[in-house]
């Protein structure tokens, strides 16, 4: 084949590829502006009534807010035990470390449905309440390897020394931890974060099975789709969406950006 | 401040690793010791167990007439400049070096200013709000030195500190390095496999191999009278002749060598002299090879050829076959001005007093200078 | 080796610093998933659970067709999906990687991979905007004149393994492109200047040393879309259920907590064995 075909085809290829990939996602933000009340073609106008509509639900805004928290804390009580541990892995000498690590990572490997259905079943079994705490419980499970690992791979050999520096100085182990340790893995720590609240505020089934009364964002479009194709959830979804990338970018631009630079 | 160091009989093992074996040691206060060895010598761990970073085994570490060996290191009167520096990446220099002041609950303008004045003795003052990274190896280096000095120990460690610099920076910091121990008095206790570095900047030089003290002393000592086979090969080119006892009359020693007969100065010994038929090894630096017939008592050799030589600038390094044993080569710095050619022969002659003789075999026939 | 007073102290602190994420995950995972194994194996009488050992429910489970039917739907799905998937995401990760200039690479793989971030939930209801009767596609068509009906495209397999497709293309394109990207241009040098066609070169060279990356792509397709619950519920209407939707249909109306727990523990059996099928690539994209 001639280059110029072969790149003729390349472009035609990703670009029918691209186009499936934000096939959907156009649909959804482009008819959240329907001005009428099917999400569907024909598209009769362009209005913003959706969104006011999301803005005044009232269960809506409290599940967003739900959301948030439950992602917020969530990810800051992983981020903290796995930031511990890791700490304990790569500083210390402990014995069956790597069964240890092993466990600490295997909620990795398991089906969320099915952490899920045995925290239910426990729950359950002692007359616990399903609330927000217990989902957030869930996503702790589901992002403490997630921060394990990635705060553990960034704690270097090289920072041994530098901590030793700390101590010699006087500096106390929490001291060490805190103005040493935490400082010099703050772009780890951050991307660990960032990605658990990513996580946290898009799942479903833990958050699903293990709230009642108080439930998350999903769980709450879950409960509008019975209702069929409404405007009103493309509004509710786009802004998911939204909140999602807004997320990521801070993390590219946060984290990513600041990791590229020498120390 | 600065305080003595007394370590006693410390072992050091890493399983079935022996780092560290039976090593005493006194250092006194204000003493600028350099610990040298190959690597795997046992002077890092040496260091470490006097820092804190490690316990011995067995043994024990006094500083200032204190037990220290259980001590940590945040509450030794040591502190360490590690050979990475160590620096913290997040912080400026000036929190850099008023970290350890920080950390005694200093107020934060004192801080500040003592930082700055630990950052003034090392010329970086004016750098003082920048970070680590934005600064070259040499300017890291100081930035270390001023962390380590600012907290005021009674003794500083300093672990191979030179040893990421290129050659002229490091003859440069080696100079600084004295100049500011003179000024702050405080012990040092300075690791590094480089016996010019050694040289240039020690009170005394231990030298380490094996886990084991092989010579303590001057640096005129170790080099010029070395205490043994070791220590002489490490501090610079020699050559090794083993010799036999023949006897020994009106303070002069009588040796038989592959050369001929010899007459030492008994002083050349450096242990007591062995009996008649006792094997030593005479240790010859080949700048001390002289032209035969020189003023000094001097010890003839024999003849040599040339095999080989090259011009260093500052002599002519030749090796050289004695006629008297043509299976020895020997190495010999010829004056500047000589012209030397493969094939010449040349009487070979030894200043007396500065031969040395060792009660030891060498573990091969020739030295294996650095 | 002895250990000396300092060294106990340090191990008393470690000890201390893994403690919280080890009782965390032994008292929410394991603990859990070790009652949820032993609740598969009790019964339910009078909708409680009753604590007495039996074998009942994996019998029902290879005993009752519609119960086998869910896991063999599951593994048909899985396998179309990650096959199709695979196939669709190896050339667009060849293009970002071989064809994008360097300095644009990292933005076509962000946007290659952005709809990945949109919520499970979200991303299953747009396809359904697009797949169902009225939607864009059979609006499409029907304008088109290409057909005269709407197809039935959402509540049924298709739109399943749309809905999945879409998914994992994204996320194989992703790790194949992260495999790409490493190799050396080298190699393809190396066999162009032994007389390699590009043809030979990708199906002797390029393609082994890109297996670890497919083999870690469809190992994580596998688990994630066996297990997912939300796009067939979706997309794929009540024809045709797939295991997990099964294990959630035990929940809701017959609230059969020991026959959902057998039902995790062989759907946690079977992406055990894809696990140790696909191990050595997964342990040798890990050295």
């Amino acid at each position: 084949m001639p280059r110029q075909l072969q790149t003729a085809f390349a472009i035609l290829y990703a670009g029918v590829l691209y186009g499936f990939i934000f096939l959907p996602v156009v649909v959804l933000v482009l008819f959240s502006f329907q001005d009428g009340t099917l999400p569907v073609p024909p598209l009769h106008g362009l209005t913003l009534h959706w969104y006011g509509e999301i803005f005044a639900d009232r269960k809506l805004m409290a599940a967003l807010g739900n959301s948030l928290l439950v992602a917020v804390i969530s990810s800051a009580v992983a981020c903290l035990l796995g930031f511990l541990a890791a700490y304990a892995f790569a500083r210390y000498r402990l014995p069956a470390s790597n069964l240890q690590r092993a466990l600490i990572v295997a909620p990795m490997t398991v089906s969320t449905l099915i952490i899920a259905l045995g925290l239910l079943s426990v729950f359950s079994r002692l007359d616990i309440q399903l609330s927000l705490w217990t989902v957030g419980a869930g996503h702790v499970v589901i992002n403490l390897p997630l921060c394990f690992a990635i705060i553990y791979a960034s704690m270097g050999a090289h920072q041994i020394n530098i901590e030793r520096a700390a101590r010699d100085l006087g500096a106390r182990d929490w001291q060490v931890m805190l103005l040493v340790t935490a400082p010099m893995l703050m772009p780890s720590i951050l991307a660990a974060f960032f990605l658990s609240v990513t996580f946290s505020w898009d799942e479903f089934i833990i958050a699903f099975l293990l709230s009642r009364f108080d439930v998350t964002l999903p769980v709450e479009i879950w409960s509008m789709l019975r209702s069929g194709l409404d405007p009103k959830t493309n509004a509710i979804g786009s802004v998911v969406f939204l909140m999602s990338v807004v997320l990521l970018f801070m993390l590219e631009l946060i984290v990513l950006r600041k990791s590229g630079k020498p120390s | 401040m600065t305080a003595d160091v007394s370590i006693r009989n410390a072992t050091k093992d890493f399983g079935s690793f022996r780092a560290l074996n039976d090593v005493s040691l006194e250092i006194s206060a204000g003493e600028f010791i350099v610990l040298l060895g190959p690597s795997g010598c046992g002077k890092t761990t040496l260091l470490s167990i006097l820092g804190g970073f490690l316990e011995p085994t067995s043994g024990t570490v006094l500083i200032g007439g204190r037990d220290m060996t259980h001590v940590a290191a945040a509450r030794r009167p040591t502190t360490t400049m590690f050979q990475d520096y160590a620096l913290f990446p997040h912080m400026s220099l000036l929190d850099n070096v008023g970290f350890g002041l920080r950390m005694r609950g200093l107020a934060r303008s004192e801080r500040h200013r003592k930082a700055l004045a630990h950052l003034d003795l090392v010329g970086l003052r004016m750098s003082a709000s920048r970070k680590p990274h934005e600064l070259s190896g040499g300017q890291r280096q100081r930035v270390a030195l001023a962390r380590a000095l600012a907290v005021d120990p009674d003794v500083l460690l300093l672990d191979e500190p030179l040893g990421a610099l290129d050659l002229k920076l490091r003859r440069q910091m080696q100079d600084e390095l004295k100049a500011i121990q003179r000024r702050v008095g405080t012990t040092f206790v300075h690791v590094t496999h480089d016996q010019e570095e050694a040289m240039a900047i020690a009170d005394r030089i231990v030298v380490m191999n094996q886990g084991r003290i092989e010579d303590i002393g001057l640096p005129t000592d170790i080099y010029m009278r070395p205490r043994s086979l070791f220590s002489a090969g490490f501090m610079g080119e020699a050559n090794f002749l083993p010799a036999r006892i023949i006897g020994a009359a009106d303070g002069e020693v009588r040796v038989e060598t592959a050369l001929g007969e010899v007459l030492l100065p008994a002083a050349a010994f450096a242990a007591a002299v062995p009996p008649a038929g006792g094997r030593i090894t005479l240790c010859i630096r080949p700048e001390h090879f002289r032209p035969a017939g020189g003023a000094e008592a001097s010890v003839a050799l024999g003849r040599a050829s040339i095999i080989d030589s090259a011009f260093f600038g500052g002599h002519h390094r030749c090796h050289l076959r004695p006629e008297a044993a043509p299976d020895m080569i020997l190495t010999a710095h010829l004056p500047q001005t000589a012209q030397p050619r493969t094939g010449d022969l040349i009487d070979l002659a030894v200043a007396a007093a500065s031969v040395v003789a060792l009660a030891e075999a060498p573990a091969s026939t020739q030295g294996d200078p650095q | 080796m002895t250990v000396t007073p300092l060294e106990r102290a340090e191990q008393r602190k470690a000890w201390g610093f893994a403690l919280p994420a080890l009782v965390w995950t032994t008292a929410f995972f394991l603990f859990p998933f070790a009652y949820m194994a032993a609740i598969s194996l009790w019964t339910r009488s009078g909708g409680k659970i009753v604590a007495t050992w039996t074998l009942d429910n994996y019998a029902a489970f290879f005993g009752k067709s519609h119960l086998l039917k869910a896991l063999l739907n599951s593994l048909e799905v899985t396998a179309i999906v990650t096959v199709i998937s695979i196939l669709l995401a190896y050339p667009l990760a060849w293009i970002i990687a071989e064809r994008v200039p360097k300095r644009w690479q990292r933005m076509a793989l962000i946007m290659a991979i952005l709809p990945f971030w949109t919520s499970y939930v979200v991303r299953s209801y747009s396809w359904l905007l697009v797949l169902s009767k009225g939607g864009v596609v059979n609006q499409t068509l029907i304008w088109a004149g290409l057909v005269a009906e709407p197809l039935q495209l959402s509540a049924s397999r298709t739109g399943t393994v749309i809905g999945f497709v879409h998914f994992f293309v994204m996320l194989l394109t992703l790790t194949i492109y992260a495999n790409l990207v490493q190799l050396s241009p080298n190699y393809r040098r190396a066999a162009a200047d032994l007389g390699a066609s590009g043809l030979q070169t990708f199906r002797h060279v390029i393609l082994p040393l890109t297996l670890p990356g497919i083999m870690v792509g469809a190992f994580l397709t596998f688990v994630l879309c066996i297990g997912d619950y939300i796009t067939p519920q979706i997309l794929g209407g009540n024809n045709e259920l797939l295991l997990p939707q099964v294990i959630m249909l035990q929940l809701g109306r017959r609230a059969d907590f020991p026959m959902a727990a057998a039902l995790s523990l062989v759907l946690m059996a079977v992406v055990t064995l894809a696990y140790l099928f696909c191990a050595r690539w997964l342990k040798m994209e890990r050295t």
